[in-house]
């Protein structure tokens, strides 16, 4: 995991958004409030987007974020995770020395946030991780009109449309009616696309017990906490033949090795943006590709970056090159940040 | 579309046989007719649409989207058609999606020139999918890992039939097939077999079990002769319909015309097509070059003769003689063949024989001449009829002994499917010294089976534990003089190979059994190899 955070493009045009926010070689940096967003290390002051870990560290001096992304902190690090936290609910303005700062929802996952700083008469917005499409695990994106606003672009490339979540669930249920002797091991991060997956599948009507393995306890755990039903979940032991005609949701890392084996000839799922390009799924060894991503797509990203026409985009990470040829092509003014730390969705 | 793109994006991740006949036996059994029949037809290889070339499909991209763009995407994805698939922009509401029967009737009474408007219009009304699967079919070849025998089982699965009764009336059905499945779904008589040039299902032999079944057997019953170490071909030519088929009834014509220009006869010679030069059998890797082609170069037909050593006659002059014994084919076909009067058509000689012993005696120790290189005896009662499948007791095979060697473990590569989590693919090599007199092993072979279950575990245990490196899903392994795991490897030939390092190349290696006791450095020198070469 790469943990050094470099910039590799410093000359940025300055219209006093410099003094807001400016990336740096410790990440995005707001000079008057003297905080970081997303810091790759330890720092005095941070705010917090969301809770996956490339995101979220341990070890700040003090972190201001959502409720829920400070529960998911302590939930993975422990209580102490860092010297003070104060939380900002959605849409709540908070002085922190000379600018304002607010949180709207980012559809990312529970408690995601997009960061809005405001200093003289200037908007940033670092959306952190996002989509658009609707999540029934978390709250909706929300617009925020800007005067920058930085984005990923992790699958910023045209070839990137993620299909709709039911038709992937479908694609599911439908393999699970047709092998009934057989585990349906589903891969998926653990926070926010587990949740996610079961919450789809809910949603489509599968009531049955869901087994999943025991890294996601905890974290489903504080998911319902916040109000999101996961309906009858157990854990993944017992007998091999307990888990014929059974849907299994595990971490990435745990499909395709040893544990599987505990299953009856699992047919191995994936759940990720990844899975649209085929030479992903063959080195997944992956059966039974789920297109589902908590990152926005193509259209989204596109959609997101017309509907706020700011005056300049700034793309944090992922593919950088295609979203500036696209904002050349639109009229729109794109700059690559280059931050390194944060990591491809699934690259665990 | 739909439905049939679904299933073609299913079968290219699935790996096991058995879930892939389920994919297709459910297929048949909910998709309406035409369309059904005409997914039978692309898994099959019965259609061949050339009209479009990939130039087209890429212009007709980059008309919509930017070429810089194009490019990016391309570089990422690095297939032409899924990149196109991926990029299209959607057009929504610009059409009725296009049933698969709709795209085939169309394009096959289409004009070349319009083609690429057709080809648009679809990919404008289909999602992803659909779009990947239509540029599958109309640049030919699925390579969904689906062979036409595949999916005549999972048709025959899908009926209750004998895959024996489905490619007997194959050849005379013409897709979409609407009879064919009529029958399947039971609601009509098999449809009728009778077409010139039609393949009929091969009878095969079991492998012998020298303890068990020589003692019970008659030897005065029992016809022998030499298994050649071709493929088993069936040679029809019927009406002026002249056919070569493998022996699970694909058509592998295009690959032979000198053969199939040979067939100057009225009837069905069963086989097997070998390389033949003045009448002597060649190396299977001569053969081997000209197999898995559509079609066949000159020169190559030139220095690569293939000709047919004919085992049996099934149909002569328009009778069918599968309900006779075996003696009376045998005389017809000796017959016939000195009547064919070609070189590239002979008569596998019998092998004369009065006790098992005496048989055993000559499958050892073969006489000179192409017995030499056979893969061993086949043994056909006298009485035998030729029946479909591999029924127990008419006929048997009985191979040469393989030759075995002990070679020490070097790599080993995840397997696929069940044995995804695995290491299950084994690359093993021999001593050799290198330029300064130094042991170090080169690679002679890959086995993945042989080996029970329990040891794929411990197998598969020993890889994790003396990992040195690790190249995606492949590991190496400790391999020294001092420490290595000996796996005694059995295989059927041994061939020399330029494209191998070690200049040897095995047939059909697997592990015969762990040598756990075995020292490393008592495994063979590649020397010890390069003295059995054939």
């Amino acid at each position: 995991m790469a943990l050094k955070a470099t910039l590799t493009r410093m000359s940025l045009p300055d219209h006093g958004f410099a003094s807001v926010l400016r990336p740096t070689p410790g990440g995005l940096w707001c000079p008057e409030g003297d905080f970081y967003i997303d810091p790759p290390r330890p720092v005095a002051r941070a705010v917090i987007t969301h809770g996956h870990a490339d995101h979220a560290r341990a070890g700040h001096g003090a972190v201001l974020a959502t409720p829920e992304t400070l529960a998911i902190m302590g939930e993975r690090y422990g209580a102490d995770f860092a010297g003070r936290t104060q939380a900002l609910t959605y849409g709540e303005r908070l002085k922190v020395g000379g600018v304002e700062v607010s949180l709207a929802p980012a559809g990312h996952v529970l408690g995601s946030a997009q960061a809005t700083v405001r200093h003289g008469g200037l908007t940033i917005t670092a959306s952190g991780d996002y989509k658009r499409r609707r999540d029934p695990t978390c709250a909706a994106f929300e617009p925020v009109p800007s005067d920058v606003f930085i984005t990923e672009a992790t699958f910023g490339l045209p070839v990137f449309r993620h299909p709709p979540d039911t038709q992937e669930i479908g694609r599911l249920l439908r393999s699970v009616q047709q092998f009934p002797e057989r585990a349906h091991l589903v891969g998926a991060y653990a926070l926010g696309k587990a949740q996610r997956v079961i919450r789809l599948l809910r949603e489509a009507g599968y009531d049955e017990t869901i087994y999943v393995h025991g890294a996601l306890e905890r974290l489903n755990r504080l998911y319902e906490h916040f109000g999101v039903d996961l309906g009858p979940l157990a854990p993944a032991t017992g007998s091999k033949a307990d888990f014929a005609g059974r849907i299994v949701i595990a971490p990435p890392s745990a499909i395709a090795d040893r544990c599987s084996r505990r299953f009856p000839d699992p047919v191995t799922a994936f759940a990720s943006g990844w899975m649209s390009v085929r030479a992903r799924v063959r080195q997944r060894g992956v059966e039974l590709p789920l297109i589902l991503s908590d990152h926005a797509d193509w259209d989204e990203l596109t959609a997101t970056l017309t509907e706020l026409s700011p005056q300049e985009i700034w793309i944090t990470h992922g593919r950088d090159d295609a979203l500036r040829r696209w904002a050349e092509l639109e009229g729109l003014t794109a700059r690559a940040l280059h931050l390194v730390g944060y990591e491809d969705e699934d690259d665990d | 579309m739909r439905a049939f793109a679904a299933l073609l994006d299913r079968l290219s991740f699935t790996a096991s046989r058995n879930a892939k006949l389920r994919l297709i036996r459910d297929h048949l059994a909910d998709a309406p007719d035409p369309d059904r029949g005409w997914a039978l037809a692309a898994l099959t290889g019965a259609l061949s649409f050339t009209a479009a070339k990939p130039a087209m499909i890429r212009q007709a991209v980059e008309a919509r989207v930017d070429a810089e763009l194009f490019r990016l995407s391309y570089d990422y994805v690095g297939d032409l058609a899924e990149t196109a698939a991926l990029i299209w922009p959607a057009r929504h509401g610009a059409n009725r999606e296009p049933e698969l029967s709709e795209v085939i009737d169309t394009l096959n009474t289409a004009k070349r020139g319009e083609v690429q408007g057709l080809l648009e219009g679809w990919l404008d009304a289909l999602d992803a999918d659909g779009r990947w699967a239509l540029l599958k079919l109309v640049t030919g070849g699925l390579r969904v890992g689906v062979s036409a025998r595949l999916a005549w089982q999972a048709a025959a699965d899908f009926g209750g039939v004998e895959v024996a009764d489905i490619q007997e009336v194959w050849h005379a059905q013409t897709p979409p097939y609407a009879d064919l499945l009529a029958w399947l779904d039971g609601k009509t008589e098999r449809p009728s077999a009778m077409a010139h040039g039609r393949f009929r299902p091969v009878m095969l032999a079991q492998p012998i079990d020298e303890a068990i079944d020589l003692p019970r057997l008659d030897p005065a019953a029992y016809a022998a002769e030499w298994k050649w170490d071709g493929i088993r071909v069936q040679a029809v030519s019927e009406g002026g319909v002249k056919r070569l088929y493998s022996r699970t009834g694909e058509d592998v014509s295009g690959a032979f015309p000198d053969v199939l220009a040979a067939l100057n006869y009225e009837g069905a010679i069963d086989g097997e097509l070998l390389v033949l030069r003045d009448g002597r059998v060649a190396p299977f890797g001569d053969l081997q070059q000209r197999l898995n082609r559509k079609t066949a170069e000159a020169k190559l037909i030139a220095s690569h003769p293939a000709g047919i050593r004919a085992y049996d006659l099934l149909a002569a002059e328009g009778e069918d003689l599968r309900a006779l014994p075996f003696a009376e084919r045998r005389a017809r076909l000796e017959a016939f063949v000195a009547a064919i009067g070609s070189d590239r058509i002979d008569l596998s000689p019998l092998v004369p024989f009065e006790t098992w012993k005496g048989l055993a005696a000559r499958r050892a120790e073969p006489p000179p001449g192409d017995p030499q290189s056979a893969e061993g005896l086949m043994l056909k009662r006298l009485d035998s009829v030729y029946e479909a499948g591999r029924p127990k007791g008419p006929w048997f095979k009985w191979k040469r002994d393989p030759h075995l060697i002990d070679a020490v473990l070097m790599y080993a590569q995840r397997g696929h499917g069940k044995r995804s989590s695995f290491y299950s693919d084994y690359t093993f090599g021999v001593w050799t010294e290198d330029a300064d007199g130094i042991h170090v092993l080169t690679p002679v072979g890959k086995a993945y089976f042989g080996f029970t279950d329990e040891e794929l575990k411990q197998l598969d245990k020993f890889v994790r534990d003396h990992t040195v490196e690790r190249f995606g899903p492949v590991r190496s392994v400790t391999a020294t003089r001092e420490f290595g795991l000996v796996l005694e490897v059995a295989f059927e030939g041994l061939q020399r190979s330029k494209r191998h390092k070690s200049g040897v190349a095995m047939r059909f290696p697997r592990i015969s059994r762990i040598r756990w006791d075995k020292p490393a450095k008592e495994a063979d020198e590649l020397a010890t190899l390069e003295r059995m070469l054939d």
